[in-house]
């Protein structure tokens, strides 16, 4: 965007004080959140629409966003989910012709408050070394005291339960009810190409709110579960890890995804804990170590399991690890039909190299 | 899988003399993959013709043999060596053909060497166009419509069928030599004769031509484990119908979402292990139809490119380097990040900026040659430029191209016939992207430059910004431009030469200004293969300006 056109000034100021200044874009206003930043280089609107990004304010090391517009089907939920977007360059004018709006126009109607023209590579070296932090932005407030007032009222992602805030009020059914595969979704903060990557599959997906306890699933008669992915700190959740404890003690096939894996992993006596950046971007090295193949995968996680427990744990067998920086990104209960990764098999955004596990996951539930 | 110990001496051809069409990324890739194999310990032979290369250097391989490229040199060199192995995926095509023709004359078997990096299947099912057609249509993948002739009347009938526009593509050329469009009858037969006459095996593929459709390349690295990488996307400003090597190119993607990205992505991965089990590099080329984005393949290549190595420094990560050590039997994942240090080889690097490249031409060189551009390739060389946007990037290249010229404009030689310019965007010149600007100054709307183009309508946006900028600019004289107008435009990759136009004053007073009065100074970034989310150890830095 030139000058020409006139810009708002506005301020981003991470929680340790440091300020960064840039243009106002989407609505005028403030916005807090956890300051995270992704390194895709395709596929905004969907990150934007990821659930589990609620709560956080995401950096786009990518230089130019906005250039291919908004097409209103490749959304990943209802609405815009992160708090706050920082950005290098905001490119309004697109060209696709399949594409319904610019992205001005989508953030101010869904009162998207973000940040552009920052120095996105000096922000995204000070967060890797320091670790990720609260963050404000602002349009409409440029006293960086008055800010940090309000940015200090903003809890810690650490012990914070979100998915009951982003799931779905009541239970919905897609797919083909006839279908003999039942899969029953714990929607945790759902991607909707999970629900896709299953009823492409010839599933019937019953998608249940977070907080549905076993007993209510399980009298929809699932042949297998889906613990989907979601935002916060999975060890604020003893309601899901409940719920995953009983479908593991009625030996009904589970398949965990992201937060669903961190859950599954806790369920199992594995604790998890806050990683200093997270992985997140859609070219994260993963190696499967039961087929010996790699791929590469998809991700957005801020909190994993930890290694020790898990590798001292004898019912839990490790299937998936990062190439990078060795941290578990699979594994497979020993004496359950139960598996999980901590990456996205669904991708959108990503790469398709891992939708086998939804293949893995049918041919377990077929199996049983 | 480690690196195969039986490998102890390995032979690595050349690309030969410098040609339109292949020029020093040869030299590059070849150069890389010495090093790369002796640091394995390997006992490294190499034969070029061209003594005008880097790779020729007495330091880089431990046999250097300045000999034509033809089977008699190669089987001087193996009457002379014991060697394991040659790698002809590091000299472009010519390599791999003088490897095919040694093959089809049993050299390699009579001296027991075996072919690695590539197998001669490849070759052949990516050179032979009706062969690769055949596969693409196996595998599910789109094609333009089209079909081989091996005669004149043939082609004739051929191009009743299909109708025009028509492209011809004769078999196992170079840089598309021989080949061109056809946009009516008139052209046809001419355009047939040349096809058929450039090509070695007299055969030529009569195909549509999707014209103006978006064109990218992805390259790609695989292991012996079928682990595959997409390690770069580049997109074409210019739109098919124009050569990719005389194409402006940026990188990453631009203007493909997610969806279209990662599909291209699947029928690349998908391509590259259909014809055959190597391990190594690969080129991979599609158009997409800008109306519903439907994808067609365009060709594969199945050896390090030119393309490689532009995506080797647009994305700091050493394609050829990594494809010699995959070609000695590693994979991927058992390699480092040799940017990072710390992290695997095998990923996909993420840019936190944007590369152009512009072709340079020469035609003042070749007097009376035909200067629009077209399938064949013309350009002799070609610059790159980092920048935190297209602009910048678009910028710093135009810069670069020692064609005195200050940038994209801004510098007193905007053409200002309109004619003369409406007939430069359409027949596209070494100029056309002076003039695409030149003609948004003149006030012709952005959709006609658009339909008379059909370059995306984004990177045409991106210019006007600067037509928009120009105009803001001009308002101003040095003594009153605002700080914040000067930062944008540096942002913008203006020079101080071309703010010193605009102002109507003096470089050096440009200068004085932003540097010493407003402290508008150049930050340098790192090209780290991972957009900062690693810490890195590289010396291979851009300058930008950050607000």
């Amino acid at each position: 965007m030139s000058k020409v056109i006139q810009q708002l000034p506005a301020v981003l100021l991470l929680a340790d004080g440091t300020t960064f200044k840039g243009f106002a874009i989407g609505k005028t206003g403030t916005t807090t959140g956890e300051i995270c930043f992704n390194t895709s280089m395709t596929g905004y609107q969907e990150i934007f629409t990821d659930p589990s990004y609620y709560k956080q304010i995401l950096v786009s090391t990518n230089v130019h966003v906005g250039n291919y517009g908004i097409a209103h089907k490749e959304i990943e939920s209802d609405s815009i989910k992160i708090a706050g977007l920082v950005c290098r360059n905001f490119n309004i004018p697109y060209a696709r012709k399949l594409a319904d709006e610019n992205i001005q126009d989508y953030f101010a109607d869904n009162n998207l408050v973000g940040i552009s023209g920052v120095d996105t590579r000096a922000l995204v070296t000070y967060i890797r070394n320091k670790g990720v932090m609260n963050a404000i932005i602002s349009s409409e407030e440029t006293d960086v005291t008055k800010l940090m007032e309000q940015l200090k009222a903003v809890p810690d992602m650490n012990g914070l339960e979100l998915s009951s805030m982003v799931t779905t009020s009541k239970p919905y059914f897609v797919g083909d009810e006839n279908s003999a595969i039942r899969i029953a979704l714990l929607d945790l903060g759902v991607k909707q190409n999970i629900i896709r990557s299953l009823t492409d599959r010839g599933c019937y997906v019953g998608v249940f709110p977070a907080k549905t306890n076993f007993e209510e699933m399980i009298k929809w008669n699932p042949n297998g579960f889906q613990i989907s992915n979601g935002p916060g700190d999975p060890s604020a959740m003893p309601y899901a890890v409940q719920t995953v404890k009983q479908i593991l003690d009625a030996g009904i096939p589970l398949f965990g995804i992201c937060l669903g894996h961190q859950i599954l992993a806790e369920a199992a006596g594995v604790k998890t804990y806050k990683m200093f950046n997270g992985h997140r971007g859609g070219n994260h090295p993963v190696k499967n170590l039961e087929t010996g193949k790699c791929e590469v995968t998809s991700q957005n996680h801020g909190f994993s399991v930890i290694a020790e427990d898990v590798e001292a744990n004898k019912n839990i067998k490790i299937t998936h690890v990062n190439l990078n920086d060795h941290t578990i990104e699979g594994i497979r209960l020993v004496n359950h039909k139960a598996f999980s990764v901590q990456y996205h098999p669904e991708a959108n955004p990503g790469p398709h190299d891992s939708r086998y596990l939804f293949d893995d996951f049918i041919k377990l539930v077929v199996s049983n | 899988m480690p690196k195969d110990s039986s490998l102890k001496s390995i032979l690595i051809i050349g690309s030969g003399p410098i040609i339109i069409g292949q020029a020093c990324e040869f030299d590059y890739s070849g150069t890389q993959a010495a090093r790369s194999l002796r640091e394995e310990g390997i006992e490294v032979t190499l034969i070029n013709s061209n003594p005008a290369t880097i790779m020729t250097d007495p330091v880089m391989a431990d046999h250097i043999y300045l000999k034509p490229l033809t089977v008699q040199s190669i089987v001087e060199i193996l009457e002379a060596h014991q060697i394991d192995a040659v790698l002809p995926t590091m000299g472009g095509q010519t390599a791999l053909n003088l490897a095919k023709e040694a093959d089809e004359l049993g050299i390699w078997e009579k001296y027991n060497v075996r072919m690695i990096g590539v197998d001669i299947h490849a070759i052949e099912t990516t050179e032979n166009r009706e062969k690769f057609r055949q596969l693409m249509i196996d595998i599910g993948i789109g094609v333009a419509e089209s079909q081989v002739a091996n005669s004149f009347l043939e082609g004739k009938e051929i191009a009743q069928r299909i109708g025009f526009p028509l492209v011809i593509r004769p078999s196992y050329t170079l840089g598309g030599y021989g080949g061109g469009f056809v946009h009516n009858k008139d052209e046809f037969d001419a355009a047939l004769m040349r096809g058929l006459k450039a090509s070695p095996s007299h055969e030529v593929l009569v195909e549509r031509a999707v014209l103006g459709w978006k064109e990218y390349e992805l390259e790609l690295l695989r292991d012996q484990n079928d682990n595959v990488a997409v390690i770069c996307t580049i997109e074409n400003f210019d739109p098919m119908g124009i050569h990719t090597g005389d194409s402006i190119t940026v990188a990453p993607a631009m203007t493909l979402s997610d969806q279209c990205f990662q599909q291209m992505r699947d029928m690349a991965i998908l391509m590259m292990r259909s014809i055959g089990n190597f391990s190594g590099g690969c080129n991979v080329q599609f158009a997409v139809n800008p109306e519903d984005e439907s994808i067609i393949s365009v060709e594969i290549n199945p050896r390090v490119s030119r393309s490689s190595a532009l995506a080797s420094k647009a994305t700091g990560y050493p394609i050829a380097k990594i494809a010699s050590k995959l070609a000695i039997g590693y994979t991927l994942d058992e390699l480092m990040n040799p940017v990072t240090k710390t992290t695997s080889a095998y990923f996909e690097p993420a840019l936190d900026y944007v590369i152009v490249k512009v072709p340079r031409w020469n035609f003042d060189k070749f007097k009376g040659a035909n200067k629009t551009l077209g399938l064949q390739m013309k350009s002799v060389g070609e610059v790159m430029a980092i920048g935190r946007n297209f602009q910048e990037a678009l910028q710093k290249a135009l810069q670069s191209l020692e064609i005195n010229r200050q940038g994209l404009g801004a510098d007193g030689k905007q053409l200002r016939n309109l004619d003369e310019i409406m007939h430069s965007l359409a027949n596209a010149s070494w100029n056309r992207v002076f003039h695409i600007k030149d003609a948004m100054s003149l006030g012709v709307p952005i959709s006609t430059i658009e339909k008379v183009t059909r370059i995306d309508r984004w990177f045409l946006q991106q210019i006007n910004e600067l037509v928009l900028i120009e105009t803001e600019a001009k308002r101003f004289h040095i003594n009153n431009i605002p700080a914040e107008l000067i930062v944008e435009m540096k942002q913008k990759g203006y020079c101080d030469i071309q703010i010193a136009f605009l102002l109507g004053c003096t470089e050096d007073e440009v200068f004085e200004k932003r540097y010493n009065e407003m402290g508008i100074k150049r930050v340098y970034k790192m090209v780290d293969t991972c957009a900062g989310e690693f810490k890195s150890e590289t010396n291979y830095f851009y300058s930008t300006f950050e607000g």
